[in-house]
């Protein structure tokens, strides 16, 4: 039995995961209309790479990663290109992505499939291939694989089936069928970073899943560790930290301290593109909520979730759909948005299973909140400053160490949205520190305006020094010969000199333009206008908040 | 349901918290009635109902939504605590000042709910002990010691309109508390056992008295089963005073009462594990709730013996409430990701 390392805090809300784990993996229909979304992970969107009108093979890529931190898209069947559009994405911005429309055949016509022998080319060269077939982490954040890949001797490589967030059991489901699929993925991580130990983590509430785990990995060297159901066990820090017992430095990476974390389903689809050639183009996704028949379906990436969840039938009292699970998720607004990588689940809700919460009240201070933490944070207090707009002092306390996992909003007793309170202050942090690399910058230019400005002045005054030395010395040799014509030439080649400066300020004012965001590319202006409505939405609905909160304590309702 | 997650919670909340910690006091209020008879009734009546007069009318100049409020049981957790503190004997307007005072400038002066520095039933009770000392001091007589019996009427005649029976002296049913006749007679020069041996000592504190004590604890007990108060509070402020009683009874047993003595005697039990575990008023840490449990534990035994009142819970409750803000500022523990500090001291 290896040892735990209990990370602090953490709660244990209502699991809600039998009912989706009642009947097998099932494949969805295919839809006739696909929308793969360019930007379905973390750093920049990939670029488009085909035309509209375009007839499409079902693994071909459709969209081209653009730098490090990027990852492409394929197209999830055989079809035709109808569009390539701004179109509604599940983010937390409300924000659409541009996104390729794709008009399925219904043919499924595969491109070539080529597997490759992981072990017959250099690291760097299997990245490039994850990258190019679109691996990215399917535990929900999204981030490319191929970037977490790069990193050897490793001591420890963590496999996370936590699964920790209720209602979830994608994964749950993924490893009691495919569990010899999975380890083979798992083979290609540890093959990369050339890993010496393998953990899987797997909470104790995923009795088969851990048993079909433990027999698939027979004879590798993996290690299944059952570890206690507690939320969030299944964040990456805490599952290193509950199996190593290493604590990721706040700000770093795992790697720092000999260990990198993937979770199964991306072990998953590691196997499918290297051992099968299939880039990633499916994923699984939980059913399940208020609905009739929860189940786990293949889904393909794109496919319209109001048409997906159809396949549960939600029941009449349906009140809304969640993306993820209840503690981290997405509520969804608008239902013709897409499944995309980082789909897990989709919750039908209803009054019954959500509540509506008790109208919130002020802090008493109870500390349930710090005592549920698994960052060892004071909720309280960074509320407390987060509430007075206090952000130096919210830093202080660790404000960017909150992973914003819910606990201290779950258990809090006098029901204060916490998360969104740190979700403003974060934002309004970023947005100050933002302004204040702006106004460095100006004030740099400022300072250098008015030093070239005081250059120029003195270098003028030297000139001017100069031609009224020449000029005295020419008058005195005119005095000497005589004559008007020498005068005139003067002033003629005075008239000149200072046509010629102005001339010169001209060019110099030209060449001197500003290096600011006037001159950017388009693609780098719409990234940053994009950020800042991001951060405009996220400012509103957290300062909703707040002034909701401080309403409640001002007036009376 | 709410549009940003997390989208599920617990279903506790301030109300649920504050009923229990009323809850666990209901068995000392029975013992309570049993050995000194039903007048702290009235007292806890007189008290609920000044406090929520007094919350509802603060509630209403600050425009804040009355029934919520009202029903979050903070103000009458407050009127129940500083009633159990004043001698039910005392006059009725007593408490009632008592309990304004403590929701009018302790609590929401300071801002109302969660926002106030200092224990607003150890307000009320300062005040009144500052104010009207005399009255302070009239504390029923156990019944079974007691000279005279008076009947629930008479003694709401005296409470209510301070008249006596016609055959009968206020001191006939009233009696010095252990700690107050420790106090005095220790001023005669007289012996620990000696003093000890009078009819108001029993075998833990005072006779009566140390079985509300236990009650007391029981209750505690109770609430940190709940969840609702950490061991931290309660026993660091028992522990210390055990262990500051502890060493004057070794450096001197006949004028030193015993460690024992002094932790079932007076507001220890009462101020462990329900006054100084006040949420608003302490520290959130904890670290530094043991050095605030501690700093009580030593203050009150140090007031307690050495300084001019009886008892010395409530002042040192007060005395370490100021201290909150520095405890925590200096006790912050580390975060996750973070190399361990040995100082951990704000920046300010």
């Amino acid at each position: 039995m290896r040892t735990l390392y209990p990370f602090h805090g953490g709660v244990h809300p209502a699991d809600h995961k039998s009912e989706s784990a009642q009947l097998g993996i099932a494949v969805a229909p295919l839809p006739q209309r696909l929308v793969v979304s360019l930007f379905q992970h973390r750093g920049s969107p990939a670029k488009p790479v085909v035309t509209i009108g375009e007839q499409v093979l079902k693994g071909q890529r459709i969209g081209a990663a653009e730098g490090m931190i990027s990852s492409s898209v394929h197209a999830p069947s055989s079809g035709r290109i109808t569009a390539i559009e701004l179109h509604p994405a599940p983010h937390h911005s409300g924000l659409p992505d541009l996104s390729i429309t794709l008009e399925t055949d219904g043919e499924e016509r595969w491109i070539e499939r080529q597997p490759m022998d992981y072990c017959a080319i250099d690291p760097s060269g299997l990245r490039q291939h994850l990258q190019d077939m679109g691996v990215v982490g399917l535990g929900g954040a999204a981030f490319p694989s191929h970037v977490k890949l790069n990193a050897n001797h490793l001591e420890t490589l963590v496999i996370n089936a936590a699964e920790c967030e209720p209602y979830i059991t994608c994964d749950d489901m993924l490893m009691r069928e495919r569990a010899a699929e999975v380890v083979q993925g798992i083979m290609i991580a540890q093959h990369a970073m050339g890993a010496r130990n393998v953990l899987i983590g797997i909470e104790d509430n995923k009795p088969l899943a851990i048993a079909s785990m433990q027999a698939a990995c027979q004879g590798t060297g993996m290690e299944v560790v059952v570890v206690p159901t507690l939320y969030p066990s299944g964040s990456t820090k805490q599952l290193i930290k509950l199996l190593t017992g290493k604590e990721v430095p706040s700000g770093g990476l795992p790697t720092q301290i000999g260990v990198q974390c993937f979770n199964v389903a991306t072990a998953y689809s590691m196997h499918r593109v290297a051992n099968h050639g299939e880039p990633v183009i499916s994923r699984l996704v939980t059913l399940t909520g208020n609905v009739e028949e929860a189940r786990n379906y293949e889904v393909l990436i794109g496919t319209p979730i109001g048409e997906l969840v159809k396949l549960a039938r939600p029941k009449a009292d349906t009140t809304g759909y969640i993306m993820g699970g209840p503690m981290m998720g997405l509520p969804l607004t608008d239902l013709s948005v897409p499944v995309v990588k980082a789909t897990n689940c989709i919750i039908a809700t209803s009054k019954a299973l959500f509540p509506p919460l008790p109208r919130a009240m002020p802090c008493i201070r109870c500390t349930r909140c710090a005592a549920a933490c698994p960052a060892d944070l004071q909720p309280q207090e960074l509320f407390w400053f987060a509430k007075s707009k206090n952000f130096e002092k919210a830093q202080e306390y660790k404000l960017f160490d909150c992973i914003e996992c819910g606990c201290c909003s779950y258990v809090c007793p006098s029901h204060i949205p916490l998360v969104q309170f740190y979700r403003f202050a974060k934002s309004e942090i970023s947005a100050q520190e933002k302004d204040r690399k702006a106004a460095d910058l100006a004030r740099e230019r400022h300072e250098f305006r008015e030093f070239r400005q005081e250059r120029e002045k003195l270098e003028k005054a030297a000139r001017h020094a100069a031609k009224a030395a020449e000029a005295a010395a020419r008058a005195a040799k005119t005095s000497e010969g005589g004559g008007d014509a020498d005068v005139d030439a003067a002033a003629a080649a005075k008239k000149a000199a200072i046509q010629a400066a102005i001339e010169r300020a001209k060019a110099k004012k030209a060449a001197v333009k500003p290096q600011n965001v006037d001159d950017l590319p388009p693609e780098a202006q719409a990234k940053i206008d994009e950020i800042d409505e991001r951060r405009a939405q996220a400012k509103e609905t957290a300062e909703q908040t707040v002034t909701a909160q401080n309403t409640d304590e001002g007036q009376s309702a | 349901m709410s549009m940003n997650s997390p989208l599920v919670a617990e279903q506790s909340t301030v109300s649920v918290i504050m009923l229990k910690v009323l809850g666990a006091l209901v068995p000392a209020i029975a013992v309570y009635v049993y050995f000194f008879g039903p007048a702290i009734l009235v007292s806890i009546t007189l008290a609920s109902v000044a406090a929520l007069a007094t919350e509802a009318a603060v509630l209403y100049l600050r425009r804040y939504p009355l029934r919520v409020y009202l029903l979050d049981g903070s103000a009458l957790v407050t009127a129940w605590l500083l009633a159990l503190s004043v001698p039910p004997m005392a006059p009725w307007w007593m408490v009632v000042v008592g309990t304004v005072f403590a929701i009018l400038v302790a609590k929401h002066l300071y801002g109302g709910l969660g926002n106030n520095l200092f224990n607003p039933a150890m307000v009320g009770f300062a005040a009144l002990m500052i104010s009207f000392p005399a009255h302070m001091t009239q504390w029923p007589a156990p019944e079974m010691l007691a000279q005279t019996h008076w009947s629930f009427t008479q003694q709401m005649d005296f409470v209510f309109g301070g008249m006596l029976p016609a055959d009968s002296k206020l001191d006939a049913v009233t009696m010095a508390t252990p700690l107050d006749a420790l106090k005095t007679q220790l001023h005669l020069d007289r012996e620990m056992t000696d003093i000890q041996s009078g009819k108001i000592f029993s075998t833990l504190s005072g006779k009566g008295t140390e079985i509300i004590a236990l009650l007391y604890l029981l209750g505690g007990l109770f609430l940190w089963q709940q969840r609702i108060i950490s061991w931290h509070i309660p026993l660091s402020f028992l522990a210390a005073m055990f262990g500051t009683a502890g060493l004057f009874y070794l450096f001197d047993s006949s004028q030193y009462a015993s460690p024992l003595f002094h932790i079932f005697a007076g507001g220890t039990m009462l101020g462990a594990f329900f006054i100084a575990t006040d949420y608003v008023t302490s520290p959130t840490t904890l670290l530094g709730k043991l050095i605030f449990g501690a700093g009580i534990g030593v203050c009150a035994y140090i007031i307690r013996v050495f300084g001019g009142y009886p008892d010395g819970v409530a002042f040192a409750v007060l005395f370490l409430n100021s201290a909150v803000p520095l405890i925590d500022a200096y006790t912050q523990p580390r975060v996750f990701g973070h190399a361990r500090k040995w100082f951990k001291g704000s920046k300010e």
